[in-house]
Order: structure tokens, then sequence, then C-alpha cells
């Protein structure tokens, strides 16, 4: 595959070093003067010296004949700039955004600049998952699909444990697949009573996070999620 | 009619100010708190009390924009000193905010004309100063000579 990295930052540059032990063509485009004299005596040729959001300096760089665009700049509008134009220019196939200060996703996602990543929502949600008192740990999202996949761990003050799946209110759009007890995971029947320290794996649209956080979480004073 | 201006350097302050006199609603939203005295340059009394607005606060924050008045603006102008600023935010003001008026100042003259194809209004100085420039040394050399120096046959 042709790929076409910007920004020869710490990202960048283990990127496409990576990328050229796995045999793939790269270019990585640095803007700065010196952090591409520093890189180039590694990478040598496939190191360039450019803006790249600048159109002619991609279209130096062979953008017209690119699988794949991956965009690691330290600047957000730069990121969004350069992937819209590699998809919707030069129709690049493939494009992968970073996304520095996780706010401005909602640009991203707004602007189709998909996907995106940014390092600050992976250890965050690293964070979570490593730390069960979060509660609630995104696993997957499907945004195309319209669709997350998340993890909960049933504490003691749950207000679901001992209660059966079927008198569970799951709100709409949601649905429980499948229970991690000891160990050993299993799809839930109408029957499985729900136990402290339960893994409970849901599927739902985005948005409905809340609504299972009440309902899984501490039973509150007001009996949330326990209103059977 | 409400304008919002993204970027209060020379050209935005300068839109600004020509706006209120004209008799709209302005409000201008920057990153740097100084800038608030470049709107204020030859006008006899304080932007506010002229009925100026004035939010410190970047393009691309959400919360900045809703404060400057965004959600009931009827014309968006992005002058900030960033091309690629200004590309994005213009976009996220005519698809996010629904905004009827759109303007983004790109200097590159090869952004602004792919992105105004792509139907966002660009304005670009760099080509209006090649045109002016072009047009200045044709119209000096129709008066004076050619391109050796010689006065041509009239």
């Amino acid at each position: 595959m042709y790929i076409i990295v910007i920004g020869a930052g710490k990202v960048g540059w283990n990127l496409a070093r990576e990328l050229l032990e796995k045999e793939h063509e790269v270019t990585l485009i640095e803007s700065d003067r010196r952090r591409y004299l520093t890189v180039e005596q590694e990478l040598e040729h496939n190191v360039s010296y450019g803006d790249a959001s600048e159109l002619w300096v991609l279209e130096r760089a062979g953008i017209q004949r690119a699988d794949m665009v991956i965009a690691v700049t330290g600047d957000d509008e730069d990121n969004m700039l350069i992937c819209q134009v590699a998809k919707e220019k030069y129709l690049v196939d493939q494009i992968i955004a970073r996304v520095n200060n996780p706010r401005n996703r909602q640009h991203f996602d707004l602007l189709n600049v998909k996907p995106s990543v940014s390092a600050t929502d992976l250890i965050l949600r690293l964070l979570e998952h490593e730390v069960p008192e979060y509660g609630l740990v995104h696993l997957l999202d499907l945004q195309e699909e319209q669709l997350e996949i998340i993890e909960m761990l049933l504490g003691a003050d749950s207000g679901v444990t001992g209660r059966r799946v079927g008198d569970l209110r799951m709100p709409d759009g949601s649905l429980l697949i499948s229970v991690l007890r000891a160990g050993k995971g299993f799809v839930p029947s109408a029957d499985t009573v729900l136990e402290v320290g339960d893994e409970v794996l849901a599927v739902l649209d985005p948005g409905k996070e809340d609504e299972l956080k009440v309902l899984f979480g501490p039973a509150g004073p007001d009996g949330n999620g326990a209103d059977a | 009619m409400l304008i919002l201006i993204v970027g209060c350097g020379r050209v935005g302050s300068s839109v600004a100010r020509a706006m209120l006199r004209e008799g709209h609603e302005v409000s201008c939203l920057d990153e740097d708190p100084e800038s608030h005295a470049r709107l204020e340059v030859g006008l006899e009394k304080s932007w506010e009390d002229l009925g100026g607005q004035f939010t410190v606060g970047a393009g691309l924050e959400t919360e900045a924009l809703v404060a400057a008045g965004i959600e009931r603006a009827d014309a968006f102008i992005a002058s900030t000193d960033g091309d690629n600023t200004n590309i994005i935010i213009a976009q996220i003001a005519q698809r996010r905010y629904e905004v009827p008026t759109v303007i983004a100042r790109v200097l590159d003259p090869l952004r602004a004309e792919w992105y105004q194809r792509q139907g966002l209004h660009t304005v670009c100085p760099t080509s209006v100063a090649v045109d002016m420039l072009e047009g200045a040394v044709r119209s000096a050399a129709a008066a004076g000579g050619g391109p050796d120096g010689s006065a041509e046959a009239a």
C-alpha cells in the first residue's frame, strides 16, 4: 500500500517507521524545517518537506495514487482539512485523523472525517477499564452502524443484583448480550439472576449510556433501577 | 441583522467597525483579549457603548461560539490568521448552526478555489492582490512602453 503520513512528530515518525518495516511505501510530510532535517537522517527519501495543507505539496507527494492518508499533526484544524481534502478532492480510499483535543471530535464527525483517533480518549477509556468504579466501559463504537457495546461491573450497591434479567426494564434501543461470571461468559436468559461481581455486556443505540448507568448503578433513594 | 466575526485582526476589526456603523448588530470572537483594543481604533466611544459585542475564545470552542451568538447569527465571517481554521469553522457555522451567510477568508488561492467549488463562500486576498498588481503593470506598460523599454507606436 502507498501511505502518506502527515506530521513527523513522535506519532508520525514512529508510525512511518513501523509502516516501512511492514514493507509499505510511505511518504512522511513535515512542515518544520529543523524537524524535517532530523527525521530525514533516518528515513531519508521517505520524508518530504512542506505544508501538507497546501494542495501542491500533497500532489507532489503523489496523493492521487495514495491508498491511505494519515494526518497526525498537533493541530486539529490541519488534520481535519487535510483529511477532508484527501477524501473529497483526491478520492483517497482510507483516511485516519488524529484528534488532539477530544472536545473537537464532534467537528471531525460533522465534517465526516472518520475514523478519528484521540490518545486522550483512549487513555481515559483504558482508565475506566482498569478502574471499575467508573462503572461503564466502552468496548466498541460502531459509528456507521449507530451502535455501541459497553461493559458494566455490578457492584455490591447495584440496583439490579439478585433480580431476574426478564424483570429488568431495559431502555428501548438496548439489549443485554452476555454476562461474565467467575471468568466464564454466557448469554443470559430471562431467568438468569444477576449477581454482585457480574460483568454484563450490553449493545445499545448511542446516547443510551446514561439510562443504563442509572439502571445498573447503585440503587438510589428513589429506587432507581429497582422498580420491580 | 447579527454579524458574527471570528478573528479580530486588521481585516476582521475593520469589517466589524464598518458593519456596526451601517447599523448592524456585530459580535466579535477572538482568542486574544488584546484584539479588543484594535476594534476601538478611531472610535470616539468604547466598542460596547456603540453596541458591539466582544467575546474571548477560539473559533473551534462550541461554548465560545454560542456565547458570541452563533445560534442566532445571520452572517458569519471567518477571518482568523489561519486558512485551515477559517475553512473548518466556516463549515461548522454552515452545517451545524445553519447560518444563512457564511464567508471564509482564505489566503491560499488553491484551497480558496476548491472550497468555493464545494459550496463554501471564500474570499481570497491573495488573488485580489495578484489581479491588481497584474492590472497595474499592464496599464503602466500600455501607457509607458514595450517590454524592451522603447515607446510603442500609438
